[in-house]
């Protein structure tokens, strides 16, 4: 009988610490900062500048690619979307989005290769290449300052909440979750950087480290990688969900793609 | 399919100092890394970076793999006449990009 | 038959030689630094040869405190009228710690009208840069600032 109770009551306790929402730990909204604000001066007026911000010279780049006629179909994005300054504003604040034919959400890089394939007959882009990269920074930068307003589509929920448990959970050899340090420890240094709250408000962005553009998913894969756990693949449903979910933690934040980040 | 980013003032006083900006898209490959094999990553930067006003030199640089992926590169002129400013980047394994900004001197 | 275990042998110095230097590095990575302090007075002398030069008139502005090494922005600028008769003809930047010691030559003349550039760069460590302007009169002077570089906080694999 006691035996029981004790299992019984040592379950529910169990279930308790589980099912607790750690919402102690999230970052109220009006403490909310971009990485932005954690940067050296000399740093953010590399991003200030439009002619010093190398991250513009990808978004050129796409804008060519916008207008350049591609695939069995002979069409280039600008035959169907027109000008992008009309056509993509807002539209990167909005991603990851749910995709009905797929029925799950897609970020703005698979949007892309979905179309591409779909309405071009293209072959889709490889992740992280220079093409896929510079459109993706060409169509990001229309959002230029707009507020971040991605998770209103109700049909993202159960992905947005497996994207919160993947923040949560602790995982890798270091044994860490994204929230220990982007929770609980921003403002905080790790090895000499600033740890910031990991707010997604530029990407793609120029990170100084990479010396080149570079997507979310390339950065969450570092982090990944850097708690020394294995890294999902790109275009994995983790990854967009953790997207999804980074995205709407930063719902109504400015995005300033493309950022700069050291 | 290299892009430069120019910024030059499109008018200015006879007299006056400007400044000009310039970005070019360059990987500067240091020539000091090394892959997951051990081989050297050959270096490949851009070497000389020219600008010409109305076919006058008025700035050069000598760059070395020091200098950072997509250089950055900025400096002052005396605006004298109307007409053209041309910019030439050379470099490792014939790498040469040229681009042009026009501006008009009152 | 007496060449087999002669090539095997090199090849396998070649190869222990090859990994003792580039075996335990699984990423990119730079070349450990060969520059020196002699190797930047060296540098130096090629452009000023035996010429004196005095510390003043050009300054050297750089964050003290560096993000990332990959990449610094950096200005260069000289005191200077900048007239026919008395102008800085090139500026030229130099390190201590890089792999090599030179950063860049910048060429400038009256036309210039202020002897001013900017520039970002790498670092390859916490160390000392160099400015030297070289004035219309053939006369050198110099800026010198020291910079400490942290790295960057996770690993960054090439994945």
């Amino acid at each position: 009988m006691r035996s029981t109770r004790t299992i019984a009551v040592a379950v529910l306790i169990a279930a308790e610490i589980a099912a607790s929402p750690l919402s102690a730990t999230e970052i109220l909204q009006a403490q909310r900062r971009s990485g932005y604000s954690f940067m050296a001066p000399d740093t953010q007026a590399i991003q200030n500048d439009d002619t010093a911000n190398p991250g513009m010279l990808s978004v050129l780049d796409g804008e060519v690619l916008w207008k350049s006629k591609t695939g069995a179909a002979g069409k280039a994005c600008a035959d169907c979307h027109d000008d992008a300054r009309t056509s993509m504003k807002g539209v990167a604040a909005r991603y990851p989005a749910f995709d009905k034919a797929l029925g799950r959400p897609v970020n703005l890089e698979q949007r892309i290769n979905l179309c591409r394939v779909q309405n071009q007959q293209a072959t889709p882009l490889a992740y992280e290449s220079r093409d896929l990269l510079a459109l993706t920074a060409f169509v990001a930068q229309q959002s230029h300052n707009a507020a971040i307003s991605t998770d209103v589509d109700p049909q993202l929920e159960p992905f947005l909440a497996r994207g919160r448990d993947l923040f949560m959970q602790r995982q890798g050899q270091l044994n860490l979750g994204c929230t220990n340090c982007h929770d609980d420890s921003w403002d905080k240094r790790l090895a000499g950087s600033a740890i910031t709250q990991g707010h997604p408000t530029g990407y793609p962005l120029y990170r100084l480290e990479w010396q080149s553009l570079g997507s979310l998913q390339r950065r969450l894969r570092s982090c990944i990688s850097g708690v020394r756990a294995q890294a999902y693949d790109y275009g994995a449903p983790e990854l967009v969900e953790l997207e999804l979910y980074l995205m709407s933690r930063a719902r109504g934040m400015p995005m300033e793609t493309p950022a700069v980040r050291p | 399919m290299a892009s430069a980013l120019i910024n030059v003032p499109n008018k200015a006083r006879r007299g006056e100092i400007i400044e000009i900006k310039t970005l070019m898209s360059h990987i500067m490959e240091t020539g000091y890394r090394h892959t997951a094999t051990g081989e050297v990553v050959p270096r490949d930067i851009i070497t000389s970076f020219v600008c010409r006003y109305n076919g006058v030199e008025i700035f050069r640089a000598d760059l070395f793999p020091a200098i950072a992926a997509n250089p950055f590169i900025t400096f002052f002129t005396v605006a004298t006449e109307s007409g053209k400013f041309d910019f030439e980047w050379t470099g490792d394994k014939g790498f040469t990009e040229t681009a042009s900004a026009s501006i008009l001197v009152e | 038959m007496h060449e087999q275990p002669n090539s095997t042998r090199r090849q396998f110095l070649g190869l222990a030689g090859g990994a003792t230097v580039f075996g335990a590095i699984p990423i990119v990575t730079l070349r450990p630094a060969e520059a020196t302090p002699a190797t930047l007075a060296a540098a130096i002398r090629n452009v000023v040869g035996e010429a004196e030069v005095r510390t003043g008139k050009v300054k050297l502005e750089i964050p003290p405190l560096v993000e990332n090494g990959n990449t610094v922005s950096m200005t260069v600028s000289v005191a200077n009228p900048m007239t026919s008769d008395d102008h800085v003809k090139s500026i030229h930047v130099f390190n201590e710690k890089n792999p090599q010691p030179n950063i860049g030559n910048f060429y400038l003349g009256p036309h210039a009208g202020r002897a001013q550039i900017s520039t970002r760069i790498r670092l390859a460590d916490s160390q000392k840069i160099v400015a030297i302007a070289r004035l219309s009169d053939d006369s050198f002077w110099s800026a010198s600032v020291d910079v400490v570089v942290t790295l960057a906080a996770c690993t960054e694999e090439l994945i």
